[in-house]
C-alpha cells in the first residue's frame, strides 16, 4: 500500500454519522454471521425440547382452536363457506410473522449488549436475522396451513384459490418489513426509554383487535361503523385482509389500502433503519 | 516514510454519569433545541476530567480528552495506565462498540478486537457450532472458519467435547474454546486487552506463545493493553502510558514503564502523627528516604531504603522493643526487623529523652509491587504504639546489579523476594 497517498485510509471512525449510512457492502461481508444467527436462533428453540420443531405448530394452531370456539361459537362471527378454523389459521399465522418480528427486533439493543459491547459487526445483522428466522418459522406455519387446507378441501368444504395468490410472498415481505421497522425504531427508544417495553407488551395485544384478526374487515364496517376508521387507518389490517383474500378467497381487496400500506411500510421501514443507525454507534454508553 | 495504519486524532469521549434516566429526556430536547438553532451541544462544553477519587461538579465527565497517536504497521503497542485511565475507553472506540464524541480514527487495516474472549457463545449449541458463530461474530466467513476448523479444534484441546452443548464445558474449557476462535483471526490489526489472565498455567503458556507468534512472525500490528509489564516489556516495541483520560507518555517501552511506575500512585513518603495527651512513647513522624536521603515512596529491587523514625518518649522505658513489619498487598508479611534480636541491642536501655532511629535496608531485592509498612513500640510485653500498614511504598522492576538481566515478580513465578545466589556449575 502506497503511503504517500494520505487519503487511502480504509475506514474511518468519527462521532457522528452522516444523516443516513447503510454499508451494503459490509452487510455482504457479514452475510455468513446473518445465516449462522438465523440458524441458532432456530436450533436453540427445540434444543433439549421433546416436540422440537413441532412447538412452532402448536402454539398457532391452539390459538386458532381457541379463536374458533370463542369468536366464531360463542360470539357467532361468520366466517360464509370457510371453515371458521381455517379462517382464523390464516389470520392468526401473518399476526404472528408480524408480532415475532417485532418483539424479536424491539429488544436487539437491550438482550444483546454483551455482544454488543464487545465486538463491532454491522447492527442491523441481528434484526434481519430476527426476521429471516421468523420467515422460516412462518412457512413451517405455512405448511400445516396447507395440510389443513387439503384436509378441508377433501372434506368437501368450498375452498378456492385466488390468482392473486402469487403476490403473496409479496405481502408477506411487506409484513416483515413494517414488523422490523416498527422493531428497530422500538429497540432503538428503549435503550434511552425503558418506559416503551411495557408499552410495546400489552400494544401488540391490543394492536390483535384491531387488526382484523379474527373477523373480517367488512365485519367492523357493518357493525361499529363510528369506529371504523381505526380499523381503515391500520396497515396491518389491510395485510391479513389481503392475505386471507388470496388464500381463501374471501373478503375483499382494496387496491388503496394496499397501496397506503406499502407507502406507510416504506416510511416506517425507513425511519427504523434511521434512528437504528444512529443509535447503534453509541448506544452502548446509554443502555 | 513511515508506514501509517492507524491514526487517532484528538479523540474525546464524554460520558454521562450518575443515574441515566432522570432528567435525560429534558437533556435531550435542550441538546436538539440547541443544534437546530445551530448552536454547539451545551453539554459538550462541561464535564471534568476523569478523576474517579475527587468529587466533580459536573455530571458529566471526560474519559478521554484529546488523544491523538499513530501506530505503524507490524508494530506492537503496548498501552499501560492505571484503572480508569481511559484504556478500554479506547479500545471500546477503536473497535467500533462506541463513537468518540469528537475526533476521528482512520485505519489502513481491519480491526478486530480480543476485548472478551468468548463473545457471543450460545450454551445450547455445540463447540463446533460455536465456532463457527463465534468466528463470524469476531468477522470471519464461514470458509475461513471451516479451513482452519481443525487448527482451532487442536489449538483448544476439546477435541472430545467438540460436538457437545458448551454449556456443559468447565469455565477453563469455554476460555480455551474462545481464545482458540479469537488466535485464528486474521486482521490487519487486533486489539487484545488482557485475555492472558484466563485458563491454566499450561493455556496461559500457550496464549503468550501465540500472541508473541502473530505480533513478532507474522509482523500483524497489535494493540495490547495489560496490567502485567512483564508481557508488555516482551511484546511491546512501542508504548503509551495514559492517565486520566490522557496520553502522558508515548514511545520507549522500557522509559514508559518507569515513567508509569514513577507517576502512578500518589503515596506520601512520609507520615506526621497526633501525638495524645498521655503516652509513655510514641511515634512522632516517620519517614522513607532513598540513599541520597531525599523522600521516595519508588524505589528499584535491591536500592537501599532508609526508614526513619522520630519518637517521641515522655517516660523512661525499661526494656523498648522497636519493630518494623513489610507485608505485601495481600497481607503476607515478607520481613519484620526486631530491635531486640540482636544479642547486643541498636536501643540503649533506660533512654528518656526523643529518639531518631533509623532502618537501612541492604541487599533487600523485594519484587515489583506495592509494599506495606507496620510500625510498633513495646516496653517489655506492654505494646506502647502500634500502627498498622500506615504507609506504603513501591517497587518497579529493575536490574538489581549489572550481573542480573531485569527482574519482575512475573518472571521469578509470582516469588515473594529475589536473592541472588552463588551458582556452581560443573
Amino acid at each position: 500500500m502506497d503511503s504517500k497517498n494520505t487519503n487511502d485510509w480504509l475506514f474511518e471512525i468519527t462521532p457522528k454519522n452522516k444523516f443516513f449510512s447503510l454499508n451494503f457492502k459490509e452487510i455482504w461481508q457479514y452475510r455468513d454471521l446473518l445465516m449462522l444467527f438465523v440458524k441458532r436462533d432456530i436450533i436453540t428453540v427445540y434444543k433439549q425440547t421433546v416436540l422440537g420443531p413441532l412447538w412452532f405448530l402448536i402454539q398457532p394452531l391452539f390459538t386458532s382452536i381457541t379463536f374458533t370456539i370463542i369468536f366464531n361459537n360463542v360470539a357467532g362471527i361468520k366466517t360464509g363457506e370457510i371453515p371458521s378454523f381455517l379462517f382464523n389459521l390464516a389470520g392468526i399465522m401473518v399476526w404472528n410473522y408480524f408480532t415475532s418480528c417485532l418483539n424479536g427486533t424491539s429488544d436487539t439493543f437491550k438482550s444483546n449488549a454483551n455482544i454488543f459491547g464487545k465486538v463491532y459487526f454491522p447492527r442491523i445483522i441481528t434484526p434481519l436475522s430476527i426476521v429471516i428466522s421468523n420467515l422460516i418459522k412462518f412457512g413451517i406455519q405455512f405448511g400445516i396451513f396447507i395440510v389443513f387446507y387439503i384436509f378441508y378441501y377433501i372434506k368437501g368444504a368450498n375452498l378456492s384459490i385466488n390468482i392473486s395468490l402469487l403476490f403473496f410472498p409479496l405481502l408477506i415481505a411487506f409484513m416483515g418489513i413494517l414488523g422490523l421497522g416498527f422493531g428497530m425504531i422500538i429497540s432503538s427508544m428503549v435503550t434511552k426509554y425503558r418506559d416503551l417495553n411495557n408499552l410495546v407488551t400489552f400494544g401488540v395485544q391490543l394492536l390483535m383487535y384491531v387488526s382484523a384478526v379474527m373477523y373480517p374487515m367488512a365485519l367492523i364496517k357493518e357493525k361499529l361503523p363510528n369506529l371504523r376508521w381505526v380499523v381503515e387507518y391500520n396497515p396491518l389490517a389491510y395485510i391479513i385482509e389481503t392475505s386471507r383474500y388470496m388464500l381463501l378467497n374471501i373478503g375483499e381487496i382494496s387496491i388503496l389500502g394496499l397501496v397506503y400500506t406499502v407507502i406507510v411500510a416504506l416510511i416506517v421501514f425507513f425511519a427504523g433503519l434511521l434512528v437504528f443507525n444512529r443509535t447503534e454507534k453509541s448506544f452502548i454508553d446509554t443502555v | 516514510m513511515k508506514d501509517i495504519i492507524l491514526k487517532a486524532e484528538n479523540i474525546s469521549k464524554q460520558y454521562r454519569l450518575g443515574q441515566v434516566g432522570t432528567g435525560t429526556l429534558s437533556h435531550d430536547l435542550n441538546r436538539w433545541w440547541h443544534k437546530i438553532r445551530g448552536k454547539e451541544n451545551p453539554y459538550l462544553k462541561i464535564g471534568d476530567t476523569n478523576d474517579r477519587s475527587t468529587k466533580g461538579n459536573s455530571d458529566y465527565v471526560w474519559a478521554l480528552q484529546n488523544i491523538d497517536f499513530e501506530v505503524e504497521r507490524g508494530e506492537v503497542l503496548g498501552i499501560i495506565g492505571k484503572n480508569g485511565a481511559g484504556k478500554s475507553t479506547l479500545l471500546k472506540i477503536l473497535s467500533k462498540v462506541t463513537a468518540p464524541t469528537t475526533g476521528s480514527i482512520k485505519s489502513r487495516g481491519r480491526i478486530a478486537s480480543l476485548l472478551e474472549v468468548g463473545t457471543g457463545f450460545n450454551g445450547e449449541m455445540t463447540g463446533r457450532e460455536n465456532i463457527f458463530l463465534n468466528g463470524a461474530i469476531l468477522g470471519m466467513t464461514k470458509k475461513e472458519i471451516a479451513s482452519k476448523l481443525d487448527e482451532i479444534i487442536a489449538f483448544s484441546g476439546c477435541e472430545r467435547y467438540i460436538d457437545t452443548p458448551v454449556k456443559r464445558y468447565s469455565s477453563g474449557m469455554t476460555v480455551r474454546l474462545a481464545f482458540a476462535v479469537a488466535a485464528f483471526l486474521e486482521p490487519e490489526i487486533l486489539i487484545v486487552d488482557e485475555v492472558l489472565a484466563v485458563g491454566d498455567a499450561e493455556f496461559q503458556k500457550k496464549a503468550v506463545g501465540k500472541m508473541q507468534e502473530i505480533a513478532k512472525g507474522e509482523g500483524r500490528t497489535v494493540l495490547f493493553v495489560s496490567h502485567n509489564m512483564a508481557a508488555v516489556q516482551e511484546l511491546c516495541t512501542k508504548i503509551i502510558v495514559m492517565n486520566q483520560g490522557g496520553i502522558e507518555f508515548e514511545g520507549n517501552v522500557e522509559k514508559g514503564i518507569n515513567f508509569y511506575f514513577s507517576s502512578k500512585l500518589q503515596m506520601t513518603p512520609f507520615k506526621e502523627f497526633i501525638l495524645p495527651e498521655v503516652y509513655k512513647a510514641k511515634i512522632n513522624y516517620f519517614e522513607i528516604l532513598n540513599d541520597k536521603r531525599e523522600l521516595m515512596t519508588q524505589f528499584s529491587s535491591g536500592e537501599q531504603i532508609i526508614f526513619k523514625i522520630s519518637v517521641s518518649i515522655k517516660s523512661e522505658i525499661r526494656n523498648p522493643i522497636f519493630s518494623l513489619r513489610l507485608s505485601d498487598l495481600s497481607n503476607v508479611n515478607i520481613v519484620t526487623w526486631r530491635s531486640n534480636d540482636y544479642i547486643e541491642e541498636p536501643l540503649p536501655k533506660n533512654k528518656g529523652d526523643d529518639m531518631i532511629i533509623e532502618i537501612k535496608t541492604n541487599d533487600l531485592y523485594l519484587l515489583d509491587g506495592v509494599y506495606t509498612i507496620s510500625m510498633s513500640i513495646l516496653d517489655g510485653k506492654e505494646t506502647l504504639d502500634f500502627y498498622d500498614k500506615f504507609l506504603e511504598f513501591e517497587i518497579f522492576p529493575s536490574k538489581p546489579n549489572p550481573d542480573f538481566h531485569f527482574i519482575t515478580k512475573e518472571k521469578s513465578s509470582k516469588s515473594l523476594i529475589f536473592y541472588p545466589a552463588e551458582w556452581n556449575v560443573n
